[in-house]
């Protein structure tokens, strides 16, 4: 059996799901919304879905970190520092 | 580190307190780091694009007139620094990539009858364990699998928690394209997570799959 297709309203739903998901949308959009999302099963797992996924991106970790600054590096960045600081006093 | 700390640190070096000073490079030395390495690709482009950023940011820190705004104003300068680097890079896009809202809708598929949306079980794992795991290994490839303006707004917004205001000041670019960009990006991390944890389906090519070039 074919599946059918998503109606219009779950594609209107499905652009504005971040806005929803970040609390940017109208309160008459957000309140249409989330009507249909009362009586529609699919989007409602799929808002889930892609909440789960920005969770995901909010509590990535670093896989990677820098080497460890070298003294020569950081001593180039404290001499940037000093010199604006000095440089402020003179004005 | 929260907002607040870096911002009491930011306020603690333009008072001339240089015990401030590590705590501070340390932080977003990482920072700019991870989101260069994301960005460029290659780490020693990232490695140097990090110092190049504090450096800067040292050089010009008496023009950060409200210590509120350290991060993206940082981010400003590191976004500037990956571009330069970006340029000279052989690894660099040679064109801009859209990603088109329709291939993203959830495909649907019938079961006894039923309309039921391909869900992934992995939005039910516990988060703990689910970052131990292969998920975070698909996360970065996801993220890295985006288009560069995508990537862009993804890595400003949902990594670094930026506003959508500060984001589109960082990116030179309206709200509403931050916005867009945002919500297309989330949908085709999303759709690469469903994609490769639900069913293991390691080499299937998620480029193909939901990106076109744009005209």
């Amino acid at each position: 059996m074919k599946a059918p297709e998503p109606s219009q309203q779950c594609k209107e739903v499905f652009a504005a799901l971040s806005e929803y998901l970040d609390m940017e949308l109208s309160p008459a959009s957000c309140q249409e919304l989330e009507s249909h999302l009362k009586g529609c099963a699919p989007c409602i797992e799929f808002v889930e879905s892609l909440r789960k996924s920005i969770d995901l991106c909010r509590n990535y970790g670093p896989a990677e970190r820098p080497q460890p600054l070298t003294e020569e590096a950081r001593q180039q960045l404290q001499e940037a520092y000093k010199k604006m600081l000095s440089a402020r006093k003179i004005d | 580190m929260d907002r607040e700390l870096e911002i009491e640190l930011a306020k603690r070096l333009l008072a001339g307190e240089t015990e401030a000073f590590d705590r501070f490079v340390e932080h977003f030395r990482a920072k700019v780091f991870h989101y260069s390495w994301l960005m460029c690709g290659q780490r020693e482009d990232a490695e140097e694009v990090a110092q190049e950023t504090m450096l800067k940011t040292f050089e010009s820190f008496h023009q950060l007139r409200e210590p509120e705004r350290v991060r993206p104003w940082i981010f400003r300068i590191a976004k500037n620094a990956c571009l330069v680097k970006r340029r000279k890079s052989i690894f660099a896009p040679t064109s801009a990539h859209e990603i088109s809202l329709d291939e993203l809708m959830p495909s649907r598929s019938s079961q006894d009858g039923l309309m039921k949306i391909e869900i992934a079980d992995w939005t039910h794992l516990p988060e703990d364990e689910v970052l131990k795991t292969e998920m975070k290994t698909e996360l970065d490839a996801a993220i890295r699998a985006l288009p560069e303006i995508y990537r862009s707004v993804i890595l400003l917004r949902d990594i670094e928690e930026l506003s959508t205001a500060e984001a589109s000041q960082i990116l030179d670019v309206s709200e509403d394209v931050v916005k867009t960009r945002l919500h297309r990006g989330r949908l085709a991390i999303r759709k690469h997570l469903e994609e490769r944890l639900r069913v293991g389906k390691h080499n299937q090519p998620f480029q193909a799959a939901t990106m076109e070039v744009a005209s």
